[in-house]
């Protein structure tokens, strides 16, 4: 399935073709909430992220999704399996409501390289850098929470930048915002992904059109499991789906109507 | 009755303009002793609150059941600890506070340091389940979430910080307990009021009385303004505390 998901169409974003190490794998990892009933929100998961791919989670409201972003980031322990991460592998996630601290936009993405060591000084112009990718260098003064939602989710992305992530996770980040902001989020999301072709993406998302247009593998959840792992292309092909991935095929089917 | 009551309050109205000066003496030293009282109390219960918001160990459910046990403590209870710890046969007896100043701050403190700490850590987990993931995600721990998050919050902490003074001012039983209401040395409005109206002088009792109500007054339209304040989402442009002390 993963041969599958290497071998990309020339008219795909994602563009490393020779074969990457893996970033992350999951071993029959599953997490749990809550005692009294028990609540299985991952089961049985088992995958490998590899640098460079463009992989979309997607599935139902509460299938895990969010769940399964930040087991991989280490937001969330597993209660049973394995989460493997290879070392010194900096990843950053954008957050479906990012929240901005008090103080300025400057201040609030150059918090991320000084929390993780940086020199103030220094992180301040990381971030500065960060803005000027996102296009908000000039707003770098206002206060973050007065932006606007689309501001404020290219902050994030900005926020993310920072710190210079290999693996970049990003939950549903287009899914509160109006439809222009949604373009300029994505195409900045198109854009960081263009520019480093290792940059490994994994990103929730229930606007399938999006999947097609950042995506280079699929990941379908249903109720915490994984039901389908597949190439884009393969995933969206249709016939594979309806023959092998019956839920995943009625999902994305009623996605359309 | 009612003459008695009028006269007594056109007194009492002429000693608080006049600024009389017995009365002048004791509001201060009221304000004094709960004004320290409240920040050796949030020197520790800022912190303390806003770790306990975000810390996560066992037997953590105990320690909120405990800290929230502390805050129904009537300040009389607290008044008969510390009386027991200064007195001349307690641990503290060798500090020769009892009846003093000090006593009094001391016992205000520990008063309202559950106040302060159960209020910020309410503040500060809320806030923390809120974004408390995404500041993690960054990359900040446990302690650094707790600082970033209480000074972000720092205006909700505020309206903690005035209630905690309310509670401390307008306390009757710790002060008497420890201070003994001494003339012109340990006689805080609260113990005046108290001693004045069994001695049937109303004027000055009805003169404090009417001081400390404007105190809680005054408190309670701070908090409000500065709720109101909030709703407009304030934002300060400052670095969050302790980011310069790394350049
Ligand atoms: N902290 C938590 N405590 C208890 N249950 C949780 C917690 N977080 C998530 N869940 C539950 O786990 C399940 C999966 O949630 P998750 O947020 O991963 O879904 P999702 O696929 O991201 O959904 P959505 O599309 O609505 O964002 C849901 O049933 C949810 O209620
Ligand atoms: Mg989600």
């Amino acid at each position: 399935m993963r041969g599958a998901a290497r071998t990309r169409d020339a008219h795909l974003k994602p563009a490393v073709s020779t074969p990457q190490p893996p970033v992350f794998r999951l071993a029959r990892a599953g997490v749990v909430f809550g005692r009294v009933p028990p609540l299985n929100a991952l089961a049985e998961v088992s995958l490998a992220v590899h640098a460079g791919e463009r992989i979309a989670l997607i599935g139902a409201n509460g299938c895990g999704k969010s769940t399964l972003l930040r087991l991989l980031h280490g937001l969330l322990m597993p209660s049973v399996g394995e989460v493997w991460r290879a070392p010194r592998v900096a990843h950053a996630m954008v957050f479906q409501r990012p929240h901005m601290l008090r103080t300025s936009a400057l201040n609030n993405v150059a918090m991320g390289p000084w929390l993780r060591g940086v020199r103030w000084r220094e992180a301040k112009a990381l971030a500065l850098a960060a803005l000027q990718r996102v296009g908000l260098e000039g707003l770098g003064q206002r206060p973050a929470s007065k932006l606007s939602s689309g501001q404020q989710q290219r902050l994030a992305l900005a926020r993310a930048c920072a710190l210079s992530p290999q693996v970049l996770f990003l939950d549903e980040p287009t899914s509160s915002l109006d439809p222009h902001a949604k373009r300029e989020v994505e195409a900045l999301v198109q854009q960081l992904a263009r520019e480093d072709p290792y940059l490994t993406l994994v990103f929730a998302s229930h606007n399938l059109g999006q999947v097609k247009r950042l995506a280079s593998r699929v990941i379908y959840l249903e109720q915490g499991r994984v039901l389908a792992d597949l190439s884009v292309a393969d995933f969206f092909s249709g016939q594979l789906l309806q023959t092998h991935y019956g839920q995943a095929h009625l999902f994305v089917k009623g996605e359309f109507v | 009755m009612m003459t008695s009551f009028t006269e007594s309050l056109t007194t009492a109205l002429q000693l608080v303009s006049a600024l009389d000066s017995t009365l002048v003496t004791i509001v201060a030293r009221s304000l004094g002793v709960s004004a320290l009282a409240c920040a050796l109390a949030c020197g520790v219960g800022l912190p303390l609150g806003a770790w306990l918001g975000v810390a996560r160990f066992p037997g953590r459910a105990l320690v909120l059941t405990f800290l929230n046990t502390l805050l129904a403590v009537p300040s009389v209870v607290v008044g008969l600890v510390v009386y027991l710890l200064l007195s001349s046969s307690g641990p503290l007896g060798s500090l020769g506070w009892l009846f003093s100043f000090k006593a009094m701050v001391f016992a205000q403190s520990l008063l309202v340091l559950p106040v302060v700490t159960a209020l910020t850590r309410q503040v500060v987990e809320d806030a923390a389940n809120h974004h408390g993931e995404q500041l993690q995600s960054l990359g900040a721990g446990t302690l650094l979430r707790a600082g970033l998050l209480a000074s972000d919050e720092r205006y909700a902490l505020l309206t903690v910080v005035i209630a905690a003074f309310g509670r401390a001012i307008s306390e009757v039983g710790a002060v008497m307990i420890v201070g003994g209401n001494i003339e012109g040395f340990t006689r805080v409005m609260t113990t005046a009021i108290a001693l004045e109206t069994s001695k049937g002088d109303l004027p000055l009792a009805l003169g404090l009385g009417m001081i400390l109500l404007s105190v809680v007054l005054v408190l309670n339209a701070l908090i409000a303004l500065i709720r109101l304040w909030r709703e407009q989402e304030p934002v300060g442009c400052a670095a969050p505390p302790g980011l310069e002390m790394r350049t």
